[in-house]
């Protein structure tokens, strides 16, 4: 072999490396858009069956014990990690927005769907609920969180109620803006008097350097019952 | 690399051809299964929760 022959074989085994490197890049994106999507959409199912089955009995004796309470927040139901515990509905952004919402945030959780903070208040209950999700990989649930405006409707649906919360404002936070899970969104250890909702996601798009923040306040809630729907969701 | 597997394969054309597609799909199965669950938890744009941040100039709870 010459030199000019070993140079050739060398370059051309750097260039087969390169393209390949560049195929898995490609490869990772489509499993981080598109692979995932298919893990949470199958889980999703899954939590949307139990749930309406979970409802139509007789609440069953939990067997989590409730999660250390935030100080300032009044009481708590205790829900098992990672099960489904409410729909969040966002008829904003569309009729096919309605997610279930998991408790806990952990990696685990939040790949299953939105995840409720443990010790967050609990749907329509006063304080401060704090669900967070995934804003681009694993079903995107909260992707179009940037398009809700003052006054926007986000509808809880829980085993008994629908809880219509209206949208009362969006800010952008720092990821340790630990004060907006307060009961009183940043005044620790006050004790809460309002019924509010907190979203949280990744921002902006495909990064995390800042957290997007979706405030609501509790507008109505309303008993469920046969042809019930708040008005939010009507002409869905 | 790649012209080395295919001298290296055994068997007439057709046969080279199936074995080339399995060896693709297993290795984009090892990819898909394996290294990216694995790879994920590194990028951050997965992080949506608002938490202490484990830095230093963060004090501890």
């Amino acid at each position: 072999m010459t030199t000019a022959d070993r140079f050739r074989w060398l370059l051309r085994g750097v260039g087969q490396l390169l393209i390949t490197a560049g195929v898995v890049v490609l490869l990772f994106c489509v499993y981080e858009l598109k692979v995932t999507n298919l893990y949470t959409e199958q889980q999703q199912r899954t939590l949307d069956t139990q749930l309406t089955r979970e409802w139509a009995e007789p609440p069953a004796p939990p067997t989590a014990r409730a999660p250390a309470r935030k100080p300032g927040q009044v009481q708590l139901a205790a829900f098992d990690d990672g099960a489904g515990i409410a729909r969040i509905y966002l008829p904003t952004l569309g009729r096919d927005q309605v997610h279930v919402v998991v408790e806990g945030v952990s990696r685990e959780d939040l790949k299953k769907g939105p995840g409720h903070y443990p010790g967050t208040a609990d749907p329509g209950a006063v304080g401060n609920m704090v669900v967070s999700g995934h804003r681009t990989t694993y079903g995107a649930p909260f992707n179009r969180l940037d398009e809700l405006h003052p006054g926007d409707a986000i509808v809880l649906e829980s085993r008994a109620f629908f809880y219509t919360y209206r949208v009362t404002g969006t800010t952008v936070v720092s990821p340790d803006a630990l004060g907006e899970t307060d009961p009183v969104p940043n005044h620790p250890g006050e004790v809460a008097t309002q019924r509010l909702l907190t979203l949280t996601t990744c921002n902006p798009k495909y990064s995390a350097r800042t957290r997007l923040v979706v405030r609501a306040l509790l507008e109505t809630p309303l008993a469920k019952g046969t042809g019930v729907l708040p008005p939010a969701l009507l002409g869905r | 690399m790649y012209s080395w597997i295919w001298r290296h394969l055994p068997g007439p054309l057709a046969v080279r051809l199936g074995q080339l597609l399995v060896l693709l799909a297993a290795a984009v199965a090892l990819l898909f299964l394996v290294v990216f669950p694995r790879v994920e938890p590194l990028l951050p744009y997965s992080d949506v929760t608002v938490k202490q941040q484990p830095t230093a100039s963060t004090p501890t709870p």
